[in-house]
């Protein structure tokens, strides 16, 4: 989190306009449990990311703060360069919760008129309704719509303040594909207007689709900062394992493409970019057996990111690279710039396995996972690519 | 990309003022309560036929009590009992509202928590006002009840005014019991208040031992004090004491639920 520290004694505060969110050594304990532990943490305005982690990560309680719902325990949350209440009194900031929040016995067209009430400035009821898609369903009582409707009818609410920064906690929690799939188009077509848009997900996809900066939380701490893509290269590469007597590190290192080399007894684990060189190395040069080559997913990544124990230092977290990219990311002056490179995913079906760059053990965990809760397909994976995953948490956590 | 970020001058917004409070949102309260139909029939209806089944017995209706007559006396009860279910319903929202994480919702907007009460209030008066309007209108079609046309207004004003002591009450509960059962346990403690008050049963018919217990009862002092214009006679500071006592009890009982709530803000 050096990149931030350094940033804020420079030229980021006092600049003309402020950033969006702004978590300074953030705490939040519940009792003895600690929600939130020191996050610190700056959206610029355009901004489009995502909080991505497990359950009990951090996420909401962190969405809570910049909401003024919850104070925190240690530390500043400004939101605009104003208390958070002061933001959300002035419009500035809206969200959409995960569940609950609206009342079953008002239609949707009233719940959307009780809230433009509560505002004194409001963009029209009929356009945030046609902006979410749910102008068809405006006579509808709350209590008859389907979740999918309800949430959007959430969204719809977000919208009225014309909020600046819109807030988004698990939006698709629950959701079907299609569901998901329309939900997300709404929220796109959204953000290419420029509003600065904080989502928590625990669904990677989302992630790696959706925002332009992904912010990885592990047990109330942020484990990675950067570009979907910066995030997914942390985990990126194959690792080649093998049985090996007598492994020469220094040899293995040599290969083109290796980047660590870890030796446990007779196992060798060699993450590398090359794993032809690698294995073609180990089969012809050396006793090497038992040979296993296993890709990385972004599910990996992830998991190799988010299930690391607390207090052991993460590869890609505090220092090396996450650091860089935090720094490169943030001073990225394009709010959307790198939203290309993941075009061809939003416009594949969510449940279309990747049939470009990624490996094989991607794809059974993509069309695994899909239909399910998040968390139900995490557990389904960890046994499954359970070498993979952990060889490579191993790694990152050098 | 292509357009800049639509980041508005913070310093152009403004808080709603009353603290967002708004005629149009008590409208659309009202019309979420009149959706509700057991709301309806428990305060409106049901007043209505207590009226109809006791206020107009010819055994006893049109004997004298002060400026008017039994029935008289019997419909400002009825009134009273429905004038108070509605208020102290009005003030049960709140935890229905809780539970579906309405009120959560709403902190999220500019409304300032008083002025969401301010709304409970005037929806709850709302409704207590139809419950008032529909016994003395079943009153005036049976021509039974008798009383100066000013007692008409005068005891219907007091008994609507006066029942916002219950939304109080209907707050403190709600605040209390966070669950959709709230409107069970509010309908039985106005019975036993009613009771106790002497809307049903005049309290000179019960054992006396009895008659001491109902008179530190909720509904007592209002009971008496709106009665008072049609009754007459000798007037007793015990029933402002009681109405002054329980109007503590529940204000405070009331915020002090509301200030446990919004410090989780």
């Amino acid at each position: 989190m050096t990149g931030v520290a350094d940033r804020r004694g420079g030229a980021g505060r006092g600049a003309a306009s402020p950033p969006a969110v702004d978590l300074m050594d953030v705490t939040k304990h519940f009792g003895a449990v600690e929600a939130v532990r020191g996050v610190n943490l700056r959206i610029e305005p355009g901004e489009v990311v995502a909080f991505l982690g497990p359950n009990g990560a951090g996420k909401t309680t962190t969405i809570d703060m910049v909401l003024g719902l919850t104070e925190p325990s240690a530390g500043d949350v400004e939101v605009y360069g104003s208390e958070p209440r002061d933001a959300v009194r002035k419009g500035l900031v809206s969200a959409v919760m995960q569940s609950g929040g609206l009342l079953k016995d008002l239609t949707v067209a009233e719940t959307v008129a009780y809230t433009a009430h509560l505002f004194t400035d409001t963009r029209p009821p009929a356009e945030v309704l046609e902006r979410a898609g749910i102008t068809s369903i405006a006579g509808r009582l709350v209590g008859k719509c389907s979740g999918g409707e309800q949430q959007r009818l959430r969204f719809a609410m977000a919208l009225l303040p014309d909020p600046d920064l819109l807030l988004l906690d698990e939006p698709t929690q629950g959701m079907d594909v299609e569901g998901r799939r329309s939900f997300w188009a709404a929220i796109r077509r959204d953000a290419q207007a420029g509003r600065t848009i904080v989502f928590a997900t625990h669904y990677l996809e989302e992630a790696d689709a959706y925002a332009d900066r992904v912010v990885l939380m592990r047990k109330g701490e942020i484990v990675a900062d950067g570009t979907a893509s910066e995030v997914k290269a942390l985990a990126s590469g194959r690792t080649v394992r093998a049985s090996l007597p007598d492994a020469c590190e220094e040899a293995l290192r040599a290969i083109s493409g290796v980047d660590r080399v870890e030796i446990r007894g007779e196992s060798i684990l060699v993450h590398c970019t090359d794993s032809d060189a690698v294995a073609r190395y180990l089969l012809t040069q050396t006793r090497a057996r038992d040979l296993e080559i296993t890709a990385l997913g972004l599910e990996e990544a992830f998991l190799a990111l988010t299930s690391a124990e607390p207090g052991q230092p993460l590869a890609g977290a505090g220092t090396g690279r996450a650091t860089d990219h935090q720094t490169r990311s943030r001073s990225r002056t394009e709010p959307r710039s790198d939203i290309e490179p993941y075009s061809d995913h939003q416009a594949r079906s969510d449940i279309e396995p990747r049939s470009d760059h990624q490996a094989r053990s991607d794809h059974q965990a993509r069309s695994h996972i899909e239909p399910r809760s998040d968390h139900q397909a995490r557990s389904d994976i960890e046994p499954r690519s359970g070498d993979g995953s952990r060889a490579g948490r191993r790694d990152l956590r050098r | 990309m292509s357009t800049p970020p639509a980041v508005h001058d913070p310093a152009r917004r403004a808080s709603p003022p009353l603290g967002g409070f708004k005629v149009a949102l008590v409208r659309l309260e009202v019309r979420r309560l009149l959706r509700n139909r057991r709301t309806i029939v428990f305060t409106i209806v049901v007043p209505v036929l207590f009226f109809l089944l006791f206020g107009l017995n010819s055994a006893y209706a049109s004997r004298a009590v002060g400026r008017g007559n039994v029935s008289a006396f019997i419909m400002i009860s009825m009134a009273l009992y429905g004038a108070v279910l509605a208020t102290s319903s009005g003030g049960a929202m709140v935890s229905v509202e809780r539970l579906a994480g309405w009120s959560r919702q709403l902190r999220i907007t500019p409304l300032q928590p008083a002025a969401y009460i301010a709304i409970k209030m005037a929806t709850s008066l709302v409704l207590g006002l139809a419950a008032v309007l529909a016994v003395y209108t079943a009153g005036i079609l049976t021509h039974k009840p008798s009383m100066p046309a000013e007692l008409w207004v005068a005891t219907g004003a007091a008994l609507w005014i006066g029942s916002l002591l219950f939304a109080a009450f209907g707050l403190f509960v709600g605040y209390l019991l966070p669950s959709e059962n709230v409107m069970q346990v509010i309908g039985f403690a106005l019975m036993l208040f009613s009771f106790g008050g002497g809307l049903f049963i005049p309290l000179s018919q019960f054992s006396h031992p009895l008659r001491v217990l109902a008179t530190y009862t909720p509904l007592y002092g209002l009971n008496e004090l709106v009665h008072y214009p049609l009754v007459q006679g000798a007037f007793d500071w015990t029933w402002t004491a009681n109405l002054v006592a329980w109007l503590v009890i529940f204000t405070a009982g009331a915020t002090w639920r509301f200030r446990k709530d919004t410090a989780r803000i």
